[in-house]
């Protein structure tokens, strides 16, 4: 496969990784966090960690959307989607996260919920479109990858005058979700997680540039590598973070230029800032309460936003006492930690959000690399 | 006294006709539609004694039976349809326990409001089909649910065959040391049929692998008598397949990822659809598995065959308590392969 495989090529890896054994000084250790799932999921999918020295260690971060959505969040959907004439449009991995009362769209959708699995925006606003007498909600959740094609559709509906379209908005930020684990008291204080630097966002990136983490590099001296999602990516992007440690420097390098610049992809943020503004504070999984960390629509597009449109109120629900997926997702424990990692919470049967994604760290662990703690 | 002949029934209109409630009622018109159609298209002299039973001669060996349902969205796809999957799927099912199919029973529920030529197309290639594949559908039953409560078409089909005296092939006989062979490319089946879902909008070039895989079966099991395990990778692809066997037999399995024969056009499709082609579903192809020292004339066997030209030794069974199915990446890592969690895709066999 052209322009695909040349990223995921053996011989190249075995040499990358032999620098990086090269490079990393023994009598020390190296934890980097990579915050994306995409990177969770190429690392477990290739069996990265296998390539890596033993004092080079790479700690999950919380960039799964799928997973920081807090359950509140998936009980408002499932209330949303309950109301008589409504259509949730959902991306198919919001499908089977649990909600409170055991519940989860899934099985709202087998109780009688008109819950419909769409592939993106665009689908939700044609659904919208085909049934007329309907109210269509797309429930929008992501990072700054997924925000730009919601706030596109926003403005389509607006063009088209449509009537019973809205969006439930669930977008959130990544540097903020940065700057929070980086403010974390076991970041700066207890010293319980050690992050000596950051495999930075690929998609997300794309869109927003490189620039935005100077700040965390320069303000916390932590070194940033944004890497694109294919293993020999990743391989690179730790060899640049062991080199950057090594001396003594801490800044943001692009490993994937092929895609990013240092500004972005400036009409999508165009798009976004002409539909969205900052909401004051949002509600994580695992991370709490974060202020300014996430979107919401502006004024000016109010009839399309699900939360006025229909007075949704805010709910906060704590999550399942025996799940550790807010210690997970904050890098404090890994999945293995978790008492009921593969027992009680299974990809079949998830109890937290991070076993549901495929870029959920615990279904991550579990799919592809339970076997290195079952012996 | 009118001109008109007494006993003239009008012909089934196949070109613009539906089905209705009537054809499953037992009465005429399920009658004309059994001889007009099921009875012309699978033609054979125990199905023409009418009777609501087959009576078949009985080989000599033991019988192996199989059946299967087949609920396929959508009906038509590149390279075959309902129909031809569903003498496939049993057909393999049968075959799989290195026994040669000889009949076949059909069961038929069909829609109310179904177009009659596009039942007529599935029926003559599910006639079609079981000539290639050799064996007689024999008995069969039609029912008709109102219009709302199926989806156009579900066909069952069971399938009997006969095993030879000395072939033991059964999930549970995986060894420690055993090769694991494919007969092909993994995946084709799978994203011929996504390739068709409305809301994928992706077009490829890739065809169904959907065929009977019993001449297959019979050139392994007449080179390798010994052969362990034959299954065929059905819903849930390779991977699903192998944990099967992992947990029948007890064992764990080790593959190796670059050995494992997948198109680059599937490999493609999956990659963008973020699927991976170990867990997409094939029709005709087989995974075997025997003794290290039959694997490379089992190997030569299949590759002689026109139905396993891209055949390959994709790993090898392992001792594990805990039968987990492991790979080599092609990167030199190592992971799972682990059951498939959920649904990948709704429905495609």
């Amino acid at each position: 496969m052209k322009y695909v495989d040349e990223f995921r090529d053996g011989a190249l890896a075995k040499s990358i990784a032999a620098r990086i054994v090269r490079a990393a000084a023994a009598g020390r250790r190296y934890h980097f966090m990579e915050f994306c799932g995409g990177h969770t999921h190429a690392m477990s999918r290739y069996g990265l960690t296998d390539l890596l020295p033993r004092n080079v260690v790479m700690v999950h971060g919380p960039g799964c959307p799928v997973c920081v959505l807090p359950v509140g969040r998936i009980d408002m959907a499932i209330e949303l989607a309950r109301r008589a004439g409504v259509v949730l449009c959902t991306y198919a991995d919001c499908v089977r996260v649990p909600a409170s009362e055991g519940l989860s769209l899934m099985k709202a959708k087998a109780q009688g919920a008109d819950i419909r699995m769409v592939y993106s925006a665009a689908d939700a606003l044609r659904i919208a479109q085909e049934e007329p007498r309907r109210e269509v909600v797309f429930f929008a959740i992501g990072f700054e990858t997924t925000t730009p094609p919601t706030a596109l559709v926003v403005k389509r509906a607006a063009e088209l005058g449509m009537a019973n379209f809205s969006v439930f908005c669930n977008h959130v930020l990544t540097p903020s979700a940065i700057a929070h684990i980086l403010e974390s008291p076991e970041v700066r204080e207890l010293g319980s997680v050690a992050i000596d630097g950051f495999v930075g966002p690929a998609h997300v990136s794309t869109v927003i540039g490189s620039q935005p983490y100077e700040y965390f590099a320069e303000e916390y001296r932590k070194p940033v590598v944004i890497a694109g999602f294919e293993p020999l990516d990743v391989l690179q992007a730790v060899e640049m973070l062991v080199c950057q440690v090594n001396e003594g420097r801490a800044e943001v390098e692009n490993e994937f230029s092929r895609a990013v610049s240092r500004e972005g992809n400036a009409r999508a943020k165009a798009l976004v800032a002409e539909v969205f503004e900052l909401r004051r504070v949002f509600e994580w999984r695992g991370l709490g309460k974060v202020p300014y960390s996430a979107l919401k629509l502006k004024e000016r597009w109010a009839q399309f936003d699900a939360e006025r449109r229909f007075g949704m109120s805010e709910r906060s629900v704590p999550d399942h006492k025996a799940c550790e997926c807010g210690a997970i997702l904050r890098g404090v424990k890994r999945p293995a930690d978790c008492r009921v990692f593969g027992t009680a919470c299974t990809p079949a049967t998830p109890m937290g959000s991070c076993m549901v994604s495929s870029e959920g760290a615990c279904a991550a662990h579990y799919t592809y690399g339970r076997y290195r703690s079952a012996a | 006294m009118s001109p008109a002949r007494q006993d003239y029934v009008r012909p089934i209109d196949f070109k613009r006709g539906l089905v209705d409630m009537s054809h499953g009622s037992g009465g005429r018109a399920m009658a004309q539609l059994v001889e007009e159609l099921f009875l012309r298209a699978f033609d054979n002299p125990w199905l023409r004694e009418m009777n609501d039973q087959a009576r078949v001669p009985a080989p000599g060996g033991r019988l192996v039976v199989a059946t299967d349902s087949h609920v396929v969205s959508p009906l038509f796809f590149p390279g075959g349809d309902i129909g031809s999957l569903s003498v496939h799927g049993t057909v393999n099912d049968v075959a799989m326990a290195g026994a040669r199919p000889l009949y076949l029973s059909c069961g038929f529920i069909l829609e109310e409001g179904f177009p009659l030529a596009d039942l007529k197309r599935i029926v003559e290639s599910m006639a079609a089909a079981a000539t290639e594949a050799d064996v007689s559908i024999v008995t069969g039953d039609t029912k008709v649910v109102e219009k709302g409560k199926g989806d156009g078409v579900f066909i069952n089909t069971t399938g009997v065959g006969v095993v030879a005296e000395g072939v033991e092939v059964s999930g549970d006989r995986a060894r420690p040391g055993d090769a694991i062979l494919v007969s092909g490319t993994m995946g084709d089946h799978g994203v011929a049929i996504m390739s068709l879902r409305e809301n994928l909008g992706f077009e490829t070039a890739i065809c169904s692998d959907t065929a009977a895989l019993h001449t297959l079966v019979a050139a392994i099991v007449d080179a390798v008598p010994a052969v362990h395990c034959l299954r065929d990778p059905t819903r849930g692809g390779l991977a699903t397949t192998l944990n099967e066997i992992a947990r029948q037999s007890r064992r764990g399995m080790r593959l190796r990822e670059p050995a494992i024969p997948v198109r680059p056009e599937v490999a493609a499709a999956c990659e963008f659809l973020g699927l991976d082609p170990l867990y997409v579903a094939n029709e005709g192809k087989l995974v075997a598995i025997c003794a290290r020292e039959d694997a490379e004339r089992l190997l030569a066997a299949m590759r002689a065959h026109p139905q396993g030209r891209d055949a390959a030794i994709v790993g090898e069974v392992v001792e594990d308590a805990h039968h987990f199915v492991q790979m080599q990446t092609a990167l030199g890592g190592s992971r799972m392969v682990d059951w498939l969690a959920g649904e990948q895709l709704p429905r495609i066999c």
